[in-house]
């Protein structure tokens, strides 16, 4: 789960990390105010939405006054910005953070990241912040210091000393960085993160170590035992189709296709993916109905799959080991006689009880179109996805 | 003899007497696993599914001498459940709980190295199927009648799909000697890795089937041990072709996050090792078939 820079920002805070004076705003009136509370004659208008490369996109504003401040907030609030990073939808603005500028004097990329070759905590950083890790990677991959954390005790001052000297900080700064590193281990630990960017982490003139952005993100196996995380949780950030699955337990991601999927297991969803791409088809989203596929559970995976408008065709594809495909037979009729299915489907059964399940279908007298292996659905799945198509095109 | 479960398995089940590990309970002994007994904190001396509850783990590998146990204790408890496992002696332990915090199990994988390595309990899971020697013993929920006894390995992240190609062998009479599921979560017990060392040692195993997604650095991993140390054909399937970069694919750990990490980049790497690749999803059968084919030729 992500949260925005305005969200970890305050985490950090609270641990020891500096950051710019900043305040939140909804609204173009707020905006201004919220510059005028900060003071001084210069100030960022950073637009609050669940992606990096926001700069580009026009998602962040220098502006030098109220009027600046104002109609900067107008351009970006009730818009959808789209960076490399959200996809082709893009992304809604409804929060801005108003922040102070500071005088940058040099610029550093920090990150922790659990790192699964190490199964730990690996700290990241660079003296070349300001790109992003990749492009350090690419141009200078020597200034890339890393560091795992031993999870029975703890990141250890000397590793923050070292990373900090390592960064060519000045005698005077290793303190404070020292600080900063250990305050970001301890929320990095004590909030179940998976992933805590800082960049830039900047020097300013006048001596002081500041967090200019923050990115954060968590397990999502690990929300049941953080409250306080889960509140910052904004809907509005996500595609809709996933806060629609996510909300009644499937696990869902929207993609860009025409052939809704329904599938059990992840890896086997994957495969079917994978299977309609290469029959020639797209998939329009990837969808685990997960163990118990209940009749209840088959009809709201339908809900959730015709939620989406591009969706031509559905193909269903159920290996049942801990499932009976009777179970999920009853349940595939159930769905079309309640949710109303009105694009061709495609379902294929395996495993537990599959010539009852089959026998269902059969019997139903609803219009399924039945695959017995994993190759014919797609291919089925594809051919009906066409021959819609060609309808519509006259 | 077959990889890390036989016949003669003595059994413990973890979160015994709840809904789900007792109807996996039930099927296991169904199949002729030795199921000897189970723990359910606070239930110790009952009786269930004709076999003792305890309350510790300790108390039941002291009474009833088991050298294996299975976890279907809830995701807030299970980690606690596998190092209570580790501390009582056990050799080998699957975990089948879905959604264990990260930060969970790198504090198991960090526990686990307070053993001596030769003491050390070997951890499969969480997020996983589980194990199979079909014919003889099932430590897991995998349907077991999908599985005909035989002489290819099988390792693989996903339940579902490790049936598909289960099944695909079956319908060419091609058999298995031990199915693992190793899951599908970020930090994991065992590796592909460990599992292909395994399989590479075992008499009964021919020929290895791995199966891989999107996501982390084990595939690659392993295709580099397979490189340089494995004599029997190694066959691999990806998935995830169709996956789109930093998006989770239902399982924790499928997701692409790093160089190396997409489908498309495995394929290249296992292909480089030298390693068969399965084309599509519906080639498992078929492409097992005729490894094996010429394995016998060579031979």
């Amino acid at each position: 789960m992500d949260i925005h820079e305005y969200q970890a920002k305050e985490l950090l805070s609270r641990h020891s990390v500096h950051i710019p004076r900043g305040g939140l705003a909804y609204s173009p009136e707020q905006a201004t105010y919220r510059a005028s509370e900060i003071g001084g004659g210069k100030w960022v208008v950073k637009a609050q939405i669940h992606s990096g490369a926001r700069g580009k996109a026009g998602g962040i504003r220098i502006c030098t006054s109220d009027q600046e401040v104002c109609d900067a907030a107008e351009a970006m609030l009730g818009r959808k910005l789209v960076t490399h990073q959200t996809g082709p939808r893009g992304k809604l603005v409804s929060r801005l953070y108003i922040e102070e500028t500071v005088d940058i004097r040099q610029e550093i990329y920090l990150a922790f990241v659990l790192d699964r070759k190490a199964e730990r905590v690996m700290i990241v950083a660079s003296a070349s912040g300001g790109m992003e890790i990749e492009e350090i990677a690419e141009k200078q991959p020597d200034s890339i210091i890393r560091a795992t954390v031993d999870p029975g005790a703890g990141m250890q001052r000397y590793q923050a000393r070292e990373i900090a000297f390592g960064l060519g900080l000045e005698n005077n700064l290793i303190g404070k960085a020292t600080e900063t590193l250990l305050g970001c281990y301890r929320v990095f630990r004590d909030y179940d993160a998976s992933m805590l960017e800082i960049n830039p982490l900047v020097v300013t003139r006048d001596g002081n170590l500041m967090a200019l952005d923050a990115k954060m993100s968590f397990d999502e196996n690990a929300l049941f035992r953080r409250p306080e995380i889960s509140e910052l949780r904004d809907k509005s950030q996500e595609d809709p189709r996933e806060t629609f699955a996510s909300d009644r337990g499937l696990s869902y991601v929207g993609l860009e296709g025409n052939i809704g999927c329904i599938i059990n297991g992840a890896g086997l969803a994957m495969a079917t993916m994978d299977m309609i791409k290469i029959a020639g088809g797209e998939p329009a989203n990837f969808l685990d109905i997960g163990g118990g596929a209940s009749p209840e559970r088959v009809a709201k995976s339908f809900r959730a799959v015709l939620g989406d408008k591009n969706v031509e065709t559905i193909l269903v594809n159920i290996f049942a080991g801990i499932n009976r495909c009777d179970w999920v037979a009853e349940g595939v009729i159930k769905a079309i006689r309640e949710v109303g299915v009105n694009v061709p489907l495609v379902v294929r059964l395996a495993g537990t009880n599959v010539e009852e399940g089959k026998r269902i279908l059969a019997d139903s007298g609803e219009d399924v179109i039945v695959a017995d292996t994993l190759a014919e659905a797609a291919e089925k799945a594809v051919a009906a996805w066409q021959a819609v198509t060609m309808k519509k095109a006259g | 003899m077959a990889i890390l479960l036989n016949r003669n398995t003595r059994v413990l089940v973890q979160g015994f007497t709840g809904k789900i590990g007792s109807f996996h309970a039930e099927d296991m002994k169904r199949y002729g696993t030795k199921v000897v007994g189970g723990v359910t904190p606070g239930k110790g001396g009952q009786t269930h599914l004709d076999v003792p509850v305890f309350n510790t783990m300790k108390g039941a590998v002291r009474e009833t001498g088991a050298d294996a146990s299975i976890v279907f204790v809830p995701p807030p408890f299970a980690a606690d459940s596998i190092m209570e496992a580790a501390d009582a002696g056990i050799k080998f332990c699957v975990c089948i709980t879905d959604g264990i915090p990260s930060q969970d199990m790198m504090h198991v994988k960090r526990y686990m190295m307070r053993y001596r390595y030769e003491d050390r309990m070997r951890l499969v899971g969480p997020n996983c199927a589980g194990v199979i020697t079909p014919g003889q013993a099932l430590m897991g929920i995998m349907p077991g009648n999908i599985y005909l006894p035989g002489r290819v390995g099988i390792v693989g992240r996903s339940g579902t799909l490790g049936y598909e190609a289960a099944s695909q062998m079956k319908a060419l009479g091609i058999g298995v000697s031990t199915s693992v599921g190793i899951g599908g979560d970020p930090i994991n017990g065992s590796s592909f890795r460990d599992m292909l060392e395994l399989f590479e040692g075992d008499e009964d195993t021919d020929a290895v089937v791995m199966i891989g997604e999107i996501g982390g650095p084990q595939e690659a991993e392993a295709a580099e041990w397979a490189k340089w140390n494995m004599k029997k054909p190694l066959i691999a399937y990806i998935a995830g072709l169709s996956a789109p970069k930093g998006k989770r694919m239902g399982h924790a750990g499928a997701i692409i996050s790093a160089f190396g990490e997409s489908a498309q980049e495995k394929v290249e790497i296992l292909r480089d090792a030298g390693v068969v690749i399965v084309s599509t999803p519906a080639a498992f059968g078929p492409t097992v078939a005729g490894v094996l084919a010429e394995h016998k030729k060579a031979a």
